[in-house]
């Protein structure tokens, strides 16, 4: 341990060159002769392409190539891919309708990219692109997943009967309606889960570059994967083989998940660039970031809650409809089944669950894996019903919770997940002390007394993270394993560059992973280097998502780690002549343990490299690689509880406090995991109040920019209260959970939770809008004005 | 954006001129309207003559009859921080400090604003309330006849708006309730004590634009109170409808607006 180990408030390395002004992001890059790229995109949300006419465009002042998706075929380009493979529960596998970079024949979303023009700047690419013409032949849309399903709806791909995707289960379904018959009550709801659009700061861009000399590409995108971006387009969409396409993820500002698929822009531009015989670059504006980054949640469900006399849960029954939008993005297909039915038991004992999950196409941009991926979708489901069963029953939310948590671990749920370690009573209970829930009834009394509207309510959320063994996830349907890779390298003078598959936009990896290194041997973080990114530097890896850095990547470190220490303590132990097991690093340090004898680790490097006098037989050299694969996924868990005012006047919503207790296992900075809980609670606290996606009947976009999607801002919240339990993780050397997520997951049902229990209702959507809670409380106000 | 010329005026003559001389060119004064406009290719004039940079048309003064004269070219900040205005007009220095955010108040001018006349900006409801008059380069008009419509003013294409002159008036109050997206005003009421009576003036909430409350009026005539005007709310059927409020719900916050600016002014 050192003053920037593990458990230190290091300040983030990576703010000095955010804050003032010196990211690097794919935009800031430029090449020499470097084209501009602009999309003719569908204003149609279904429709048949007649003709397309690029005569005009081309003769544009600037204009270099006006390319379509029949080249792009006619290159060999390959369509995208969906790696994740559902099967129905009749064992079919999924009904996948063709996905090309460019369409030319039939458009399904508004903004699907038809057409690339190259020009010499970015205005003259823009003004080429609206020339374009192209002659459409409208066909009906749907934009609703229920709607899909329906009889007589528009029919979006031939090879998806019905719209339907998968018709998925999990579960035992005859004895969870055993369970149903003998219960002693039965809580059902209509939850939806309403649909998000990303919104990292960054927009996405690309710039491609092909080297004719060499035969090679290079790829500068905003990714939070590029090793799998490279593995994709190499092996699927056929631009270039792996050693001959090089994919660099510099600084990324955010992705939420939207960064991990690979889009039809980046394979545009890899493709248009050696046609065009120069660099190509794009960058998405705002609306069409709004338009075409996968977005996410859209679910419609029916669950149903059985309880026994004594209240404890002996069922639980849900049905699913999942909207995945126009077409299948890269892992969208597990997002609403291994990512979400999985986690439906939630913190409970529940001894029987059956979930039915129907994907559906619709005539909207598709739908991935966005912060929490699954997981919110399931623990919003599952905190709305616990706390309105125990209403029901007469039970004190946090009572019933208490009941019914599990209590023994590991726990096995009856929809796969092993629960490993948890102790879900001490986050309860450091909760509802932090929010002094027991003064909660006069606050209620104050509030009343001035005109307002007070309710409280809780949210005890579970996640698996770390996604995850591999062998697990490849029995489940994924394409791609799912460790991590790690190199220590050890530089002569005793710097140290570590090279990571994990991938950093936002989470401060250059930080926290250069603490672990500083734990290990005593270093100051400024001598220690991550290196990630970019994959001629990073051998191989699978990148940042599902919360997996920490219990991953940093495991992976930590056992490249081992290797160096053991390494550089056999040469401690050589140059000392000592035996290797009285060898300890300390203070960076090699010293021989009960005398006054030391190297410091510079020299035992530099002996590494000068190599003059090794151990028999040791190879020169200080540097060390390993894969992590984690044995399980990683269950962080926790509680959240939210105390809002409603103003019965307007109907707006006011957050007096909000409490998080997390158990995250070991955490190695905590400054940034506050930060990663605060922006989750956020984006959490966003869906539930404000943030909304909606199309009108046609398919168009309503809410295509913030005049009218509403992005939470620091005023909409409040200062959070965050409290800490602890339970290591026994699945990783490091005991860690992960917390990306967490915040994202845990708080939309606390939140409506707490805005019914004001309204004295049981039912309502997110968001909690103003207009909406008036409605409700004009709605509720008329039906006891019946009573 | 599409390409576009810009020219700096430095009198109001030399950007009628400029104007004339334009193909197609458009008056800038600010911009926090039009710039977003022309980035999302939605608006393409082909000169832009900006107005800001006028000395003539700058900065507030208090004048020999204790109105207060606002310069088209004044940004929302100087307005908000005027305090000449604070002292007599305090409902229209908050009104300007309630406008967009600190970048928007410090480009946005009161010109651009009310010749835009945005159908949820803030100014045209303290303008109608306070009975303000209307300078351009040509005439003047009252605001009651300036504001025509939706987007839609008395002014002819070439001319320019020089100043506001807003009339003493007391217990001047304005209350909004934003969009939670755009935080433009879903339902904006300037109230005030005028020489010619109570004044209720609306904006955000009318198909028409601003428009005034004349039942309130009357009854804020009897008897100042938030309590005079609790019972009375524009006809829903002239209220705007959108994915952020239905005409009822705007029709309320009429009501609910109006109650808490008589309750804030003094």
């Amino acid at each position: 341990m050192t003053a920037e180990g593990i458990g230190a408030r290091v300040l983030r390395k990576e703010d000095k060159r955010f804050i003032t002004g010196n990211g690097r992001y794919t935009d800031d890059m430029t090449m020499q002769r470097m084209g501009h790229a602009a999309f003719v995109r569908s204003t149609h949300a279904h429709a048949r392409i007649k003709s397309i006419n690029t005569d005009d465009a081309m003769k544009m002042p600037g204009v270099d190539a006006v390319l379509n998706g029949h080249q792009l075929v006619a290159d060999g380009i390959g369509n995208i891919i969906c790696g994740w493979m559902i099967h129905s529960k009749d064992g079919s596998p999924m009904n996948m309708g063709a996905y090309r970079a460019l369409e030319s024949e039939t458009v399904r979303y508004v903004g699907q990219a038809i057409a690339v023009v190259v020009a010499d700047t970015q205005q003259q690419a823009r003004d080429a692109a609206e020339a374009v013409v192209v002659e459409y032949e409208d066909l009906p849309a749907v934009v609703d997943s229920l709607d899909a399903l329906k009889d007589g709806a528009p029919q979006l791909h031939p090879e998806a009967a019905g719209n339907l995707i998968y018709d998925w289960e999990i579960g035992e379904e005859a004895p969870t309606d055993e369970a149903f018959a003998n219960a002693a009550h039965v809580t059902r709801m209509d939850i939806d889960n309403n649909r998000l659009v990303p919104n990292p700061m960054e927009p996405r861009s690309a710039l491609a570059h092909f080297d004719p000399s060499e035969e090679h590409y290079t790829l500068y995108t905003t990714s939070q994967n590029p090793h799998v971006a490279r593995l994709v387009l190499s092996a699927f969409y056929n631009v270039a083989p792996e050693n001959k396409l090089r994919v660099i993820a510099p600084d990324v500002g955010g992705g939420f998940g939207s960064k991990i698929f690979i889009y039809p822009e980046e394979i545009a531009c890899l493709w248009a660039t050696k046609r065009v015989g120069r660099p190509v670059k794009w960058t998405s504006d705002r609306t069409e970031a709004f338009l075409t980054d996968a977005h996410g949640r859209d679910h419609h469900s029916t669950a149903e809650l059985a309880l026994d006399a004594n209240n404890k849960i002996t069922g639980f029954r849900v049905k699913t409809v999942a909207n995945l939008g126009a077409y299948m993005s890269l892992f969208s297909s597990s997002v609403p089944t291994y990512l979400y039915a999985t986690l439906l038991s939630g913190q409970y004992n529940i001894p029987n669950i059956y979930a039915n999950v129907k994907a559906v196409y619709t005539n909207t941009t598709p739908v991935d894996a966005y912060r929490g991926a699954g997981r919110p979708e399931a623990t919003y489901v599952v905190e709305r019903m616990m706390e309105t069963a125990a209403k029901e029953v007469g039970m004190a939310p946090a009572e019933f919770r208490r009941i019914n948590f599990v209590r023994e671990f590991p726990h096995q749920t009856p929809v796969i997940m092993a629960y490993d370690a948890g102790d879900y009573e001490a986050s309860l209970d450091a909760a509802m002390k932090a929010i002094d829930y027991d003064g909660f009834a006069q606050r209620r009394t104050q509030s009343e007394a001035a005109g307002k509207l007070r309710g409280i309510g809780m949210s005890c959320y579970i996640e698996a993270c770390g996604i995850a063994p591999s062998q697990a996830v490849g029995s489940l349907g994924a394409g791609v394993g799912l460790w991590e890779s790690a190199e220590v390298r050890v530089n002569a003078v005793g710097t140290i560059e570590v090279l990571t598959g994990s991938h950093s936009h936002g989470q401060g990896h250059e930080t926290t992973f250069a603490q672990l290194v500083s734990d290990r041997l005593g270093l100051p973080t400024e001598s220690i280097s991550i290196v990630h990114g970019d994959t001629d530097k990073v051998q191989m890896g699978m990148g940042t998502y599902g919360s997996r850095s920490g219990a991953v990547g940093m495991s992976a470190i930590a056992k490249a780690l081992d290797k160096v220490e053991a390494k550089a303590k056999k040469i401690a132990a050589h140059l000392m002549e000592a035996s290797e097991g009285d060898i300890e690093i300390e203070n960076g340090e090699l010293k021989v343990t009960g005398t006054d004898k030391k190297l410091t680790f510079t020299e035992v490097s530099l002996a590494a490299y000068t190599a003059h006098n090794l151990p028999e037989g040791m190879e020169p050299g200080l540097k060390e690689g390993a894969f992590y694969d984690p044995t399980n996924f990683t269950f962080p868990a926790g509680c959240y509880i939210c105390e809002v005012e409603v103003d019965p006047d307007t109907g707006v919503v006011s957050i007096e406090n909000f409490v998080a207790a997390d158990d995250f296992g070991t955490i190695i900075n905590p400054m940034i995991v506050e930060g990663q809980v605060h922006g989750g609670l956020v984006q959490g606290i966003g869906q539930a109040m404000l943030e909304h996606t909606q199309y009108d009947e046609d398919g168009q976009l309503l809410t295509a920019s913030y005049m009218d999607y509403t992005m939470p801002r620091a005023d909409d919240v409040p200062s959070f209260t965050l409290e800490t339990t602890v339970t290591e993780c026994p699945g990783n050397p490091l005991g860690m959970k992960g917390c990306g997520e967490a915040g994202a997951i845990g708080s939309p049902p606390a939140v409506i939770n707490a805005v019914t229990d004001a309204l004295g209702i049981r039912d309502m959507n997110m968001p909690a809008s103003p207009n909406r809670v008036w409605q409700l409380i004009q709605d509720n106000g008329m039906k006891e004005a019946a009573e | 954006m599409y390409e576009t010329k810009y020219h700096r005026a430095s009198t109001v003559s030399d950007a009628a001129a400029m104007l004339k001389n334009a193909d197609d060119g458009k008056l800038l004064s600010g911009g926090q309207t039009l710039i977003p406009t022309m980035k999302q290719r939605l608006a393409a004039p082909s000169d832009l003559i900006d107005l800001r940079h006028i000395g003539e048309i700058s900065g507030i003064v208090k004048q020999a009859d204790g109105s207060i004269r606002i310069g088209a070219a004044t940004c929302h900040a100087d307005v908000a921080a005027s305090e000449d205005i604070k002292a007599v007009l305090p409902g229209l220095a908050d009104l300007a400090g309630t406008i967009g955010d600190p970048h928007v108040r410090h480009m946005g001018t009161i010109g651009g604003s009310v010749a835009n006349n945005d159908p949820a900006a803030d100014y045209p409801a303290a303008l109608l309330a306070l009975g303000a008059t209307i300078e351009t380069n040509k005439r003047e008009f009252s605001a009651q006849d300036f504001f025509t419509g939706m987007f839609e003013t008395a002014l002819d294409e070439d001319e320019i708006v020089t100043a506001v002159v807003f009339p003493v008036a007391s217990n001047t109050a304005y209350a909004k309730f934003p969009n939670p997206a755009s935080r433009y005003a879903m339902a904006g009421v300037f109230v005030a004590k005028t020489g010619a009576g109570a004044r209720v003036a609306v904006t955000g909430a009318g198909q028409d634009g601003v428009f005034r409350m004349p039942d309130m009026e009357k009854a804020l005539d009897g008897n100042w109170s938030a309590d005079a005007v609790a019972g009375m709310a524009p006809s829903a059927d002239n209220m705007l409808s959108d994915l952020h409020g239905t005409a009822a719900y705007r029709a309320n916050l009429v009501t609910v607006m109006a109650k808490r600016a008589v309750a804030a002014s003094s």
